[in-house]
């Protein structure tokens, strides 16, 4: 029956009949590759290209884990997950780690028993609607039908938005993306609400992706990041500072292509990031090149923003919020020393 | 029997060999066994929960939800309302869905699949390779295709939001879905209800008598016709002496006003929507192929020797089917049928795909993604799908016990 049912029965059971998961590390050392869920196909976040292989911003992040641990770009495996299915996937130990464009909120990083190891990418929510409306704002939309996944945030923040507002609508929520574009295509709905960044992305897949807008509202805080399970810190670590290492190496001004010549830097706080110095891989557990294998085989984070989703591709999103701090963004990592 | 000695060395050694305390010991090692792994199992899940910083229990059933859910059904029969709703009421709208799409799915598979299902013998060559068209077609796609295909054939071929397609001056269809008036009781309606319940049963009662008279004295009483009238005029009396207790909300279209304004309006008469229809129309088409070969392999199993006999007899092909194969055919029909109804059910589940909230989406899915309880809720999911199938065994299984060959 059914996978949902199918990965909600698997969650069941694997909380009632394994035991522990610590030693998430040595899992993956042992399998020899991290098991990484990401999204049925969200370009420039998490997509197959024609040759079958997983690009996108989300995804390198798991290759950059990969990398981390292994040293290789590949030694990583891909479990495309709706956005219903995602949380227990990863409780039920079916993934190490989550990097699907998910929403950091309280209710996941308490309830859910998970743990959000950064944010790669700070978004909103916003609303798509054929141009021929003539709509411009989102409170012209009382009496709409919108289409959107469900086991999102966005089911909640559009029901907030609307009541708020004192506006009626329909929702209509599928489990998989392709559907939600397909049936605003075929006009079930006035409406396509999801992060904005998603709106990007699935635009493109759109029969004529022109002759949409998206209105200037932007009715939420998404912070998407990578996820992992609570009652790991080892792994936890291990996440959230292979992407700090990506933006410390942007900020420092480190890429793929001089990564070597740096390695004979004099600043030691560069020497520390590509390990040179100290010993800061050792004591995540894993070798102490992690860094700079990272920087060599991906790149920074900036690098990774501009190759996915920035201005020179398809979904030409500009950096914004996602700059680095020192150019006026929200991107800042703590130090690694 | 012969030597007391001999007995006296068997009872020596019956700790091992006596096969009551042999049967006694496997009984309470099974028991062991079981309670044992139940134990571990409570421990393991409480182990496990406590590192995630979960917890167990049902509380999270009361607290309001958030997201709202598509007007279906069960949304109507609970009065869903974001904020004020809680978790119980999500899980009554997915029951209630998943029945309602469940039962209307059932009975048009049963109407299809017999249909299809004779017509497969039939000895006209078009109606024939028809049925083994169709037959071949619903079966060997797999289901969640049919979904989408109907789903999105349905949604293609309809008129936009902003236009209908009116079949009466109050029925209508367009995207958003199919619009009647819905009915609503007053005051009084109830004892319409029970006129028509005592109508129901007065007419069983008639069609039994008259069946019995028949068979006792041979003279036929019209009584199916009497229970019939019984069964529709004392209802309809009784409506128009109270005055009519029902009124008719009709629907209301507008094609002017603000863009998103026009349409059909919210919450204004009856609404069916496409998801809704659509998983119908797939579940049924899809379930009524395999019927039709139940029912086909039935009427198969009953001997050419009876169609004979009842030739010979003077019946028409047409009575002889209604009279003869099909009370025969039913019971080899009735247990597999049983589980089609079962799967009929179970598959409804896949609706998810098409946004249709029914209990595995809304509940096991939408809920589930926000509270996290996946102990618990699973829980509930396999109770009521067991109790669903248990419900539908012991019916399944008293109707076949009516229909059992009665030997004499
Ligand atoms: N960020 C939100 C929404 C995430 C989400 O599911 N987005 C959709 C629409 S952009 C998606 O990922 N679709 C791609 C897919 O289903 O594979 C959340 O975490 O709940």
């Amino acid at each position: 029956m059914k996978k949902s049912f199918i990965f909600g029965a698997i969650a069941a059971l694997g909380l009632i009949s394994t035991g522990a998961f610590a030693g998430t590390l040595d899992d993956i050392k042992s399998k020899g590759f991290v098991q990484c869920g990401v999204s049925q196909g969200l370009p420039g976040f998490s997509n197959q290209d024609d040759s079958g292989k997983w690009t996108g911003l989300d995804v390198e992040l798991c290759r950059a884990v990969a990398v981390a641990v292994f040293g290789d770009t590949n030694a990583v495996k891909f479990s495309p997950l709706s956005s219903k299915q995602r949380f227990t996937a990863l409780s039920s130990g079916e993934i190490d780690i989550l990097s699907r464009n998910t929403t950091w909120t309280m209710t996941r990083d308490t309830q859910l028993g998970l743990n959000f190891a950064g944010v790669n990418y700070y978004d909103g929510q916003g609303m798509m609607v054929p141009a021929g409306m003539g709509v411009s704002s989102g409170t012209e939309l009382d009496g709409a039908n919108i289409c959107t996944n469900t086991g999102t945030t966005t089911e909640l923040n559009i029901t907030d938005y609307f009541r708020f507002n004192n506006m009626g609508f329909n929702l209509v929520a599928f489990e998989k993306a392709d559907e939600v574009v397909a049936a605003y295509d075929a006009g079930r709905c006035d409406v396509y609400t999801t992060d904005r960044s998603g709106l990007a992305a699935q635009r493109l897949k759109l029969s004529n992706p022109d002759s949409h807008v998206v209105l200037p509202e932007i009715i939420s805080k998404e912070p998407l990041g990578p996820v992992v399970r609570q009652g790991d810190d080892q792994w936890f670590n291990i996440v959230k500072w292979v992407h700090n290492a990506m933006v410390n190496a942007e900020e420092m001004g480190i890429t793929s292509a001089n990564v070597d010549s740096k390695k004979g830097s004099d600043n030691p706080a560069v020497k520390r990031l590509l390990g040179t110095e100290g010993s800061f891989g050792d004591e995540l557990g894993i070798s102490n090149d992690w860094a700079y294998n990272i920087i060599k085989h991906i790149g920074n984070y900036g690098e990774s923003y501009e190759r996915n989703v920035g201005p020179n591709t398809p979904l030409k999103l500009a950096r914004g919020a996602n700059a680095l701090w020192t150019n006026g963004g929200l991107m800042y990592a703590p130090p690694i020393r | 029997m012969n030597s007391s000695g001999v007995k006296l060395s068997d009872e020596k050694e019956s700790l091992i060999y006596n096969p009551k305390i042999r049967s006694i010991f496997f009984q309470i090692l099974a028991l062991v066994i079981v309670f044992g792994s139940l134990i571990l199992l409570r421990h393991n899940t409480l182990v496990n929960l406590e590192d995630r910083g979960k917890s167990l229990g049902f509380h999270f059933l009361g607290e309001t939800s958030g997201f709202s859910i598509l007007p279906t059904f069960g949304t109507w029969v609970v009065g869903y309302e974001v904020g004020v709703s809680t978790y119980v009421d999500v899980f009554i709208i997915g029951i209630l869905n998943t029945l309602a799409v469940g039962l209307f799915g059932i009975i048009a598979a049963t109407l299809l699949g017999f249909t299809i299902g004779i017509f497969r013998l039939s000895n006209n060559f078009i109606l024939r390779s028809f049925a083994a068209t169709f037959v071949e077609i619903f079966r060997n796609i797999p289901l969640l295709l049919w979904l989408f295909i109907v789903y999105f054939a349905v949604l293609r071929n309809l008129p936009a939001k902003r236009e209908a397609l009116f079949f009466t001056e109050n029925i209508g269809i367009n995207i958003t879905g199919l619009y009647a008036p819905a009915p609503q009781p007053l005051e009084g309606f109830l004892y319409v209800l029970i006129a028509l319940i005592v109508g129901m049963v007065g007419c069983i009662f008639f069609i039994k008598w008259s069946t019995r008279r028949f068979l006792i004295t041979g003279k036929k009483f019209p009584g199916g016709w009497l229970g019939l009238i019984l069964l529709i005029c004392l209802p309809l009396a009784i409506y128009y002496i109270l005055g009519q207790p029902l009124n008719w909300e009709d629907p209301i279209f507008k094609s002017d006003g603000p863009v998103f304004r026009r349409g059909y309006q919210a919450g204004m008469g009856m609404m069916i929507v496409p998801e809704m229809i659509a998983v119908w129309a797939a579940l049924s088409l899809y379930t009524a192929a395999f019927i039709a070969e139940i029912v086909r392999s039935g009427i198969l199993a009953i001997s050419y020797g009876q169609t004979e006999a009842s030739f010979a007899l003077g019946l028409r092909p047409g009575t002889t089917l209604r009279l003869v194969i099909i009370p025969q055919a039913m019971r080899v029909i009735v247990p597999p049928l049983t589980s089609q109804y079962l799967n009929l059910l179970k598959n409804s589940s896949l609706a998810v795909a098409i946004a249709y909230p029914e209990l595995v989406s809304v509940f096991g899915g939408t809920a589930l993604n926000q509270v996290g309880k996946e102990v618990e809720m699973i829980f509930m999911l396999m109770l009521v799908y067991l109790s669903f199938s248990i419900i539908t065994s012991i019916f399944m299984n008293w109707f076949n016990s009516k229909i059992k060959l009665v030997e004499r």
